[in-house]
């Protein structure tokens, strides 16, 4: 009984009824009710950041123990990750929180973390560029327009765009709001009525996946 | 001298990113593991920090809030997952936070998206200057943009030349997508260029 | 023809390199490039000059490293403003990866503006659960935040004395690497009518045009180039008008690349029609 779905899906029902009930009588006790699981809400979805660190680590731990092709990387991560948790908790206990901006948990979030994700993600610009070179194509009439589109804002929006015509940028502030926010909001519209039906069958308990 | 040797460590873990660019290479991928793994660490610090301590921690042994025995008890359940015997119970607080986030979801997606966005696609079309034909352009875009993505019937007729006119105004969007996302691919690029040209190199400035 | 066929072929290395070269060359040369304001950053500026002097003013951090250029020059020039027009920032973070970010750039422009921490201006820090939080802070701000990022108690702050809610706050202005926005829209905006201006990626900034149209959002700022905006706005061009050049030069090589790729395209198909037809 414990281990079915019938008190998961108990509780979604509850939850999810209680959140719309109190929006519409926002008064005891639905409003109290609606504040508290509001809280609580936040405290448990603090727990899930915890939930990929262990796979991660569990997975990189086994392939050293296995002394797996790449185990050396994984012997990096593994010191990368036990390094910056030993420098927060003395950090912690130095300053009251690692997050002070002279800690070394500052310094490694500075110069560690900044630029290695930002050079990851720097990296699509050279991705972007060639693939641009390599297929982007007037196949057909749809794929031409996209082209032009994409030409025009990609001019447009610079300010050598603005050297070229000065009506350059006005029209693709034009494009930006009227036709391509005309087809966005019909996509958006559709991607929310989708949203809505799926939340609807998950509080009734048609959709279950998430128990899977 | 401790910001110095920062930024050599920043340019180094730069450059051995961008020596991806050449080939795939023990550099990179040195880079790329330790970032995986400072990034796990610095999430479990900060859970400690900005979850565990002010939200559970404090409030109980300076307020005296017991009561949050009770989402802590369904945070750590969620844990659970963990041993495959009792990982059942991660279910209870899997179903709280779904069961929450539709529950927000149905109220938030009426109140906060498609009313506002109905009502600000009924735009007048009176008169006859650019604003009418504006109006005019967004109404019909919207529209067909729907036809296009409606499958429930098959697209003949009526419906068809929709879908076709549909894609055209879709098309016209991608495009314009395409376009800010170089934008914002060329801008991360230029910020680190930035970096190793000036805090590292100090050409600039 | 062979030329262009030759040309399609080339090693893609040779595409970054020259994607690097027309990066690096405008930073150091630095040609003048005039930024022209657009009406949805210019919307932001002006809604801001109209606030009454201490208005309080929630800013979120929703990005990380990864969207830096893009959005820390933004928040540099915003704090700028707002500190010049004695209005109160109160910062907090949806993305946890971008706490020390927001954090860095408040220190630095408090700093330069002579702004004092827990009168003129708070940070916050992160929370998770970002709906029941947007939804929360409608009733009361110290359901989730009783503390400030070094947990200090929000009541020991002047500023923070008399805010508790949506209706303490003149306008939200969320910093936005991904679709949190939607939740800021659709929760403090649709349900506590709580004034907001976006700045976003440019990635995702076409998709927020219709908030704007619905005048659900008060103002766009899009990516770098909206930065810049920005920044001219406040008189203080900085990192983000500097990379313009580099960004102009870079869209153009991109385009040539599509050109000179398509030339290469119709070339083939032409050859490939030839051989067919005979």
């Amino acid at each position: 009984m414990l281990k079915g779905k019938g008190i998961p899906i108990f509780i979604t029902f509850l939850t999810g009824m209680i959140m719309i009930i109190s929006f519409f009588i926002p008064h005891k006790p639905f409003g109290d009710i609606e504040k508290i699981s509001l809280t609580w809400y936040s405290i448990i979805a603090g727990f899930t950041m915890l939930l990929g660190v262990d796979s991660l680590i569990g997975m990189h731990f086994r392939k050293l123990k296995r002394k797996d092709e790449n185990w050396f990387f994984s012997l990096v991560l593994i010191i990368g990750f036990t390094a910056t948790v030993v420098v927060g908790i003395i950090e912690t206990v130095r300053f009251g929180t690692a997050f002070d901006e002279r800690s070394y948990f500052t310094y490694i979030y500075n110069y560690f973390i900044v630029p290695l994700q930002s050079t990851m993600f720097s990296l699509l610009a050279f991705f972007i560029a060639s693939a641009a070179y390599r297929a982007f194509r007037a196949r057909n009439f749809d794929a031409t327009l996209l082209l032009i589109t994409a030409i025009i804002v990609m001019l447009g929006r610079v300010p050598l765009g603005e050297q070229i015509s000065p009506y350059l940028p006005k029209f693709t502030e034009w494009i930006m709001q009227v036709p391509q926010m005309a087809a966005k909001r019909g996509i958006g519209l559709g991607i929310s009525l989708g949203a809505l039906g799926v939340s609807i069958r998950i509080i009734l308990g048609i959709e279950r996946s998430y128990l899977s | 001298m401790g910001t110095t040797i920062g930024v050599w460590i920043a340019a180094g873990l730069t450059l051995f990113i961008y020596s991806f660019l050449y080939k795939d290479n023990p550099f990179y991928k040195f880079a790329e593991h330790l970032y995986v793994g400072i990034t796990a660490g610095y999430w479990i610090i900060y859970t400690w920090a900005y979850v565990i301590q002010p939200m559970l921690i404090d409030p109980m042994i300076k307020n005296k809030e017991f009561i949050l025995i009770i989402p802590a008890f369904f945070g750590i359940i969620m844990l659970t997952r963990w041993f495959p015997q009792i990982s059942w119970l991660s279910r209870w607080s899997i179903a709280f936070t779904v069961g929450m986030g539709a529950g927000l979801g149905v109220t938030g997606a009426i109140q906060g998206f498609i009313l506002p966005q109905v009502q600000a696609t009924l735009v007048p079309l009176t008169g006859f200057n650019f604003e009418t034909f504006n109006n005019f352009l967004i109404i019909f875009g919207v529209l067909t943009t729907l036809v296009y993505f409606y499958f429930s019937k098959e697209q003949k007729g009526v419906l068809r030349w929709g879908s076709k006119i549909g894609i055209t105004f879709i098309m016209v969007a991608f495009g314009a997508s395409f376009g800010y996302t170089v934008m914002a691919r060329i801008s991360l690029l230029i910020g680190r260029i930035y970096f190793l040209l000036s805090d590292w190199l100090k050409v600039l400035r | 023809m062979n030329f262009f066929l030759k040309l399609s072929k080339i090693d893609r290395r040779f595409i970054y390199l020259f994607i690097a070269l027309v990066v690096v060359l405008p930073l150091i040369l630095k040609p003048k490039f005039p930024v022209v304001v657009s009406k949805p950053v210019q919307d932001v500026y002006d809604y801001i000059e109209k606030l009454p002097e201490g208005s309080n003013v929630l800013i979120s951090i929703d990005y990380d490293a990864a969207s830096m250029p893009e959005q820390q020059p933004f928040l540099e020039a915003l704090l700028r403003q707002l500190f010049k027009n004695k209005l109160k920032p109160i910062l907090i973070v949806q993305w946890q990866l971008g706490a020390p970010l927001g954090t860095m750039g408040l220190e630095k422009i408090a700093k330069e503006m002579g702004a004092e921490y827990g009168k003129d201006y708070i940070n916050l820090g992160y929370r998770p659960g970002y709906v029941a939080q947007m939804v929360g802070i409608g009733k009361e701000i110290r359901d989730f935040f009783k503390v400030d990022y070094k947990n200090i108690p929000l009541d020991s702050f002047p500023m923070m004395k008399n805010v508790h809610n949506y209706n303490d706050i003149a306008l939200l202005v969320g910093l936005e690497a991904g679709a949190t926005y939607l939740a800021w829209i659709e929760y403090a905006g649709g349900r506590f009518k709580q004034k907001i201006a976006l700045a976003l990626n440019a990635v995702s900034a076409p998709d927020a045009y219709y908030f704007y149209q619905s005048g659900q959002i008060v103002g766009l700022v899009g990516g770098m180039k909206g930065a810049a905006e920005y920044e001219v706005l406040v008189d203080k061009p900085d990192l983000a008008v500097a990379g313009m050049a580099s960004q102009s030069y870079s869209h153009l090589v991109i385009i040539l690349f599509i050109i000179l790729g398509n030339i290469a395209y119709f070339i083939e198909k032409g050859m490939k029609n030839k051989e067919g037809g005979k």
